[in-house]
């Protein structure tokens, strides 16, 4: 890896490293998990201990975002160090969307995966990171199929739904889930001369069109993200079609955040067994208590950041 | 479809094991190697298998999910009583008999002779692909790529090391074990999985196709 990250780079041993196959791969590996916000190395050893696949290092989880406002920037560098030496899954962490420079800040600390947020404040308000610059992998956030292909279009290696982090509402994830996958079904059902203009009202990179057209799914790996508070909500967005969850507020904003850390892992591997859910369910105590999307003003929407 | 040698007409039935991880890349290579495949998530879809696939991703989360729901004994019955395993990455450390950087309650089920230690080459950065040469039947380079992979650092008398990059085994075959630390289910260059159900599967299998035990206790038909 070079000093300013340029993705690709050939080690005089063969090794190849940076490329596609690594960055889209690692997310290939995280299919099937939760990847929990945490905001202290404490919070990270509870995450590991209840069975996350991965971490997400953060300030402030997305409901204390919202709530205490100002600008939400990068987290501080010596708390992404102290959760990376806390545990031994990868550990992710939060770039504002165009501060290609937090991002390299990221890439020089050594992190797993870079997730250029919607929930932090905005450095660029027309681009995103140019991705493939760099070796460290990215996820985005993407509320439509045209959103998501325009990321991977940039370099992202994974894409998740918006939804609306830090509400404990499931509705805008189900939205951006249905969005998506509705969009390739679609797809699929067009003739290969409708592609062009399709693309084009997509605002979506053709060849990525026409790849998603044939093989009837994204070219990488699509979680859901935003407003997951309860074993049921995990479970429904993977019976929707997502290949994994991040779960935000909803863990450490919970009465028990170990006890709904385990039961949302066990939702998410079986999803489709409702015995089980219930199963997990039980005796949980209160989830975090959730806003209604629909009643809140829309300049504090976090999903409509990014374009 | 590849067949259980020894004249058994039996299609040879490959489980994933599906708690986490890339189960789908897994499922994908063994259909198409001719194998039917399914996953597995419970004891009973564990007792319909001839052969179990441990996939890539998070070996902390498949761990915990193993004893949580119960599948750590079946697991160890099955495995004892000689069921052959396909495992890459992740896999490779659960079945590890010692596990080195693991969670303190890490489950290692000790089936391979094998010292691993997880994330050995580091973190994600250090992620990386390459050409290995491997004892194939059809020659030709094999491209492993390795995501944050684990290391094997010791391995046992019995452990046939069928390759290795800076010194370190990444591909061994013990008994009807195959195992690798890269992940050969994501390249689809399928010959490795072809070498499982030819050889492992080949002579570790057909239990599952025995009928039930009572029908084999001898009765007048069947006792000549």
């Amino acid at each position: 890896m070079s000093a300013n990250g340029k993705g690709d780079d050939q080690a005089p041993d063969g090794e190849h490293r940076g490329g596609l196959r690594v960055k889209r791969g690692l997310a290939e590996m995280l299919k099937g998990g939760v990847i929990m916000d945490v905001v202290t190395p404490e919070q990270a050893k509870i995450a590991e201990d209840a069975g996350a696949v991965a971490v997400m290092a953060l300030e402030r989880v997305p409901a204390d975002i919202r709530r205490e406002g100002g600008v939400a920037r990068m987290s501080e560098v010596s708390l992404i160090k102290g959760i990376m030496a806390a545990v031994t899954i990868p550990v992710m962490a939060k770039a504002r969307i165009g501060h290609f420079v937090e991002a390299q800040v990221l890439q020089a600390l050594g992190i797993d995966y870079v997730d250029e947020s919607e929930v932090l404040t905005p450095a660029d308000e027309e681009h995103h990171i140019d991705k493939w610059e760099f070796t460290v992998p990215f996820v985005c956030g993407a509320r439509d199929l045209g959103e998501a292909l325009r990321r991977i279009g940039e370099g992202a290696a994974m894409v998740r739904t918006k939804g609306e982090a830090g509400t404990g509402n499931v509705v805008e994830a189900v939205r951006h889930m249905r969005a998506v996958l509705g969009g390739i079904r679609q797809l699929q059902a067009m003739r290969h001369d409708e592609l062009m203009a399709e693309a084009k009202r997509l605002g979506a990179p053709y060849e990525l069109v026409a790849e998603v057209a044939e093989t009837g799914r994204l070219p990488v790996v699509n979680f859901s993200a935003g407003g997951i508070a309860t074993p049921a909500d995990a479970a429904l967005m993977m019976q929707l079609g997502a290949d994994g969850n991040f779960v935000g507020s909803g863990i450490f904003k919970s009465d028990d955040p170990l006890g709904y850390a385990k039961a949302i892992v066990a939702a998410t591997t079986y999803f489709d067994k409702p015995d089980v859910i219930a199963e997990v369910s039980a005796g949980l105590g209160k989830p975090m208590r959730g806003l209604d999307v629909a009643s809140m003003p829309k300049e504090e929407l976090l999903a409509t950041r990014g374009w | 479809m590849a067949r259980v040698s020894g004249g058994s007409e039996a299609i040879v039935r490959i489980g994933v094991l599906a708690l986490q991880g890339d189960v789908r890349e897994h499922l994908a290579a063994f259909r198409r190697a001719g194998a039917e495949a399914l996953p597995v998530r419970t004891a009973e879809e564990l007792r319909s298998v001839d052969a179990l696939a441990l996939p890539g991703g998070e070996s902390t989360t498949m761990s915990r999910l193993i004893r949580v729901f119960g599948l750590e004994a079946p697991l160890r019955r099955r495995l004892a009583a000689g069921m052959p395993t396909f495992s890459t990455c992740a896999g490779t450390i659960l079945l590890s008999r010692e596990i080195l950087d693991g969670t303190p309650d890490q489950l290692a089920l000790g089936v391979l002779d094998l010292r691993t230690r997880r994330n050995g080459y580091g973190r994600q950065l250090e992620s990386f692909e390459l050409d290995l040469e491997l004892p194939l039947a059809e020659a030709g380079a094999f491209r492993a790529v390795f995501i944050r992979a684990p290391v094997i650092e010791g391995c046992g008398p019995g452990v046939e090391v069928l390759a290795s990059h800076q010194g370190r085994a990444v591909a061994v075959r013990q008994g009807a074990h195959l195992s690798f630390t890269f992940h050969p289910e994501m390249t689809g260059d399928l010959r490795l999985h072809r070498l499982f159900l030819a050889t492992a599967v080949g002579e570790g299998a057909g239990r599952r196709s025995l009928p039930p035990t009572e029908t084999l206790l001898p009765t007048e038909d069947s006792a000549a």
